[in-house]
């Protein structure tokens, strides 16, 4: 060959053959590297959008929160409201080849039954499970229950995704193992190039077949547009910034704030909002002064969500004030009882904790130093706190360590606390059984153990209604409640930041981070 | 010599069980639970026992070291809590890229400081010197994050001339693997330089007014053949040592490093480890790290014999 770039080209070009170009591989940067890969088991974000790329769900939500069939082609709910029959759809297969039946799901259903919150609260309606044929399965219920579908389709913290069923058989408590990873979904896990703590490898499910629907929150059509997915483990903003500007990944998952301004300056890099979150304040109704409703109230009076979002997100086209503890972007999102609530009323708080005997018993708040995302909200609210009257004290920690703590019931000075924050999905905070903060049950309430029988009483009715005006009634009831005994206090809405290429495009509103509907040019 | 080697390879022994009892109740001893780290924030405590007694952490501590130093003497160091795949397997992915990094790091300082140090101490009071001493006194205080976003900043994002992060496997063919490995090699052994030109100086220097040195230069022969045939190998032993010692001081540089680049080596699975509390692998990577150290110092104990006919073992 005379021209020697010609043979060249060509060597690299059959070099080549069989690998995807690189229009069709997306690199992103995620908040963080995948370590538990079941996402029944961990409630983690990273296992979360890990699940949603290897398996599907029977039933999902729509941008709207509405449930849509997804790998179900059907659901029948009998006049009793007992029954509820599934039909699955045509030609639905594991990535190992073996189809998806009816059995296959069942199983899944019943693990998650026995370990998710919301799963936990339907386990006791189930009387049993029928398998009709391998495409056709029933739910048998005791007596109605309203929220069936909203616990098979909950979208987050744990969602419910169809497995195998030697998969699903594995106990609860135990995480199901990488070469266990075998999903019907719209991507495929490659084991073999996994390397924790570099990069996780995803390739596109070629027997795949999307709903015909356009995407829409979760539900939809779930159509890939790229061969192969890399998640690089980058767990510096810095260089994960650096990478994308020099044109090594896509798509930086979670950009930190302070460096958004130097990212929008770049023309290789768009900055634009991520995905929505709420931050939360939290108290522990074990001790005092916590145990005593009218401090709580107090605080709720004297924290300032303004303030709070101006100091952790900056600039304002990232945040918003939402008093709704329930997102303001979701069907019952509302503000009642929070006419006053989260202003900064220093003078009402102070009177408050004159009313409740304050005796000055200093608040420790667990503040975690090595999230930048979080690191700012101890100080912040010990200001807020210090200025209506109250004492506190902010214990510095990192995040793991800070965990550990929040799990000990102890008095804060023998190593509990008194209220921690921290921040939320937007999807886990749709309505008063996916956001946990609600449960108020003495034995089952989680870090802070809220105990409330009048707002047990109100979600046991809440998760028994049908009608959504009715639901809508009784969240209602259930916010204005929450203000009377504060058992979380919402912190306001803002959106994470969102580094990526220009390159790369998305073709729907994601709720949170979905690989499908990304195209590459 | 044959001795002396089986002697210290055997002193490895009780070093390294050591090693492993105290790893192994620090861990269990310091705050930190990986039930429920991997159970989640909203999970209850009954499910967090039952991952707790699934990893068989609800058992005694001398019933769970039992169990695991049985498993370490049958070359079993255990799974991981939380990729549930085997340590070796972990670590055997790990090691290239923190061997590759810390050999270049450490082939790159001792070509560098060396020949430095050597001039420094011959140009003494010089500008030359002083330059060398400043150089030193830079890589001392310039902490490694600094210096690592500083060469990626340049090289990198402004001049594209090397990836920004990550690790490409020899396998993976050797362009890539230099291509990615200058940026941070540079960065790592830049403290390096720094300790080994000024020990390497002040060694020469010792050796530089020694009676044999100048007899050497009174026979007549060459300033090439005074430093290489004479002084530098009567300084070669403290440098040696340095070189050794310094290995500590590579470890925790290369934690850094991995960082600031993303390599996916044993330093920043040692942190993500503490971090997650992922007990069977901090307690591998301890053992590792231990072993090492020793087989280090036994290497450097031989290259003494060998730099020095005065030493025999």
């Amino acid at each position: 060959m005379k021209n020697p770039s010609a043979a060249l080209a060509v060597a690299v070009a059959l070099a080549g053959l069989g690998a995807p170009a690189d229009a069709q591989i997306v690199r992103a940067v995620m908040h963080s590297d995948l370590k538990v890969v079941d996402p029944t088991v961990s409630t983690a974000y990273i296992v979360r959008n890990h699940g949603y790329m290897v398996w599907d769900q029977l039933v999902a939500r729509d941008e709207k929160g509405q449930v849509r069939p997804q790998m179900a082609d059907k659901w029948e709910v009998s006049a009793d409201g007992t029954v509820y029959t599934f039909t699955l759809r045509d030609g639905l297969e594991w990535h190992d080849g073996k189809p998806v039946t009816s059995e296959d799901c069942i199983a899944s259903i019943r693990r998650f039954l026995q370990r998710d919150a919301t799963g936990l609260r339907m386990a006791p309606f189930v009387k049993g499970y029928e398998a009709v044929s391998p495409k056709v399965f029933r739910i048998v219920l005791n007596e109605p229950y309203g929220l069936v579908l909203d616990t098979l389709s909950k979208p987050s913290l744990a969602p419910l995704f169809m497995m195998p069923k030697a998969v699903a058989e594995t106990p609860p408590a135990e995480p199901i193992k990488p070469e266990q990873v075998i999903g019907s979904g719209p991507f495929m896990f490659k084991r073999d190039e996994w390397r924790p703590g570099e990069k996780v490898v995803y390739v596109r499910n070629p027997k795949y077949r999307p709903r015909s629907e356009p995407p829409s929150g979760f539900a939809g059509g779930k159509v890939v547009q790229v061969e192969r997915v890399e998640w690089l483990a980058i767990s510096d903003g810095q260089t994960a910034l650096a990478a994308l500007a020099n044109g090594e990944v896509d798509l930086v998952e979670i950009l930190p704030q302070d460096l958004a301004g130097i990212a929008a300056k770049d023309k290789r890099v768009v900055v634009e909002p991520g995905y929505q979150q709420t931050y939360f304040f939290r108290p522990n109704w074990v001790h005092p002064p916590f145990d005593n409703p009218k401090v709580r109230q107090a605080a709720m009076i004297a924290l300032n969500q303004e303030q709070m979002l101006r100091g952790m997100v900056g600039d304002p086209k990232y945040w918003r004030v939402c008093r709704s503890a329930f997102a303001c972007n979701s069907p019952l999102a509302t503000d009642v009882g929070m006419a006053d609530a989260i202003r900064g009323d220093v003078k009402r708080a102070q009177a408050l904790l004159k009313e409740a005997g304050y005796d000055g018993t200093p608040l420790l708040i667990p503040h975690p130093t090595d999230l930048p995302t979080l690191n700012n909200l101890g100080p912040l609210a010990k200001q807020q706190l210090e200025r209506a009257g109250f004492k506190v004290q902010l214990a510095p920690s990192d995040w793991q360590s800070m965990t550990l703590r929040l799990r000990k019931k102890d008095k804060p000075a023998d190593g509990g606390w008194s209220a921690y924050m921290s921040s939320l999905d937007l999807a886990d905070a749709q309505n008063p059984i996916d956001r946990g903060h609600f449960n108020t049950n003495c034995k089952t309430s989680f870090l802070g153990w809220p105990c409330d029988d009048k707002m047990e009483m109100l979600r046991d009715a809440y998760s028994r209604a049908s009608d959504p005006a009715a639901r809508r009634g009784l969240a209602r009831e259930i916010h204005e409640r929450n203000a009377e005994i504060v058992a979380v206090i919402p912190l306001g809405e803002y959106s994470t930041l969102r580094a990526r290429s220009p390159k790369l495009q998305t073709t729907f509103q994601q709720p949170i981070p979905l690989f499908w509907g990304v195209r590459k040019q | 010599m044959v001795a002396f080697l089986l002697r210290r390879v055997l002193s490895v022994v009780p070093v390294l069980a050591i090693v492993a009892v105290l790893v192994f109740l620090m861990l269990r001893l310091v705050p930190g639970d990986p039930a429920a780290i991997i159970a989640g924030e909203t999970a209850t405590a009954e499910q967090i026992e039952q991952t707790r007694q699934h990893l068989g952490l609800d058992r005694s501590i001398p019933v769970q070291f039992a169990i695991w130093i049985g498993h370490v003497l049958r070359g079993d160091l255990g799974d991981s809590y939380f990729f549930r795949m085997p340590v070796t397997d972990l670590i055997l992915q790990r090691l290239e890229p923190t061997m590759m990094l810390g050999l270049a790091a450490l082939v790159l300082s001792v070509a560098v400081a060396v020949p430095l140090g050597v001039i420094a101490a011959f140009r003494q009071g010089t500008w030359i010197d002083r330059g060398v001493m400043a150089v030193s006194v830079a890589g001392f205080s310039v902490p490694v994050f600094v210096l690592g976003y500083s060469l990626a900043y340049v090289f990198s994002v402004q001049l594209g001339w090397f990836p920004v992060q990550g690790y490409a496997r020899i396998a993976d063919g050797f362009g890539p693997f230099v291509e990615r490995l200058v940026l941070p090699a540079l960065t790592l052994s830049f403290v390096y330089v720094a300790l080994i030109a000024r020990i390497t100086r002040t060694s020469v220097l010792e050796v530089l007014n020694e009676d044999y040195v100048r007899t050497a230069r009174a026979k007549g022969l060459n300033e090439r053949e005074v430093v290489v045939g004479h002084a530098l190998r009567n300084a070669a032993v403290p440098i040696l040592t340095i070189v050794g010692i310094g290995l500590g001081l590579l470890i925790g540089g290369a934690v850094v490093t991995e960082s600031v680049f993303a390599i996916p080596g044993l330093g920043r699975l040692t942190v993500e480890a503490v971090l997650s509390r992922d007990f069977p692998v901090i307690q591998a990577l301890i053992l590792l790290f231990s072993a090492g150290y020793v087989l280090v110092n036994l290497l450097v104990d031989i290259g003494y014999a060998l730099l020095d006919p005065r030493i025999r073992y």
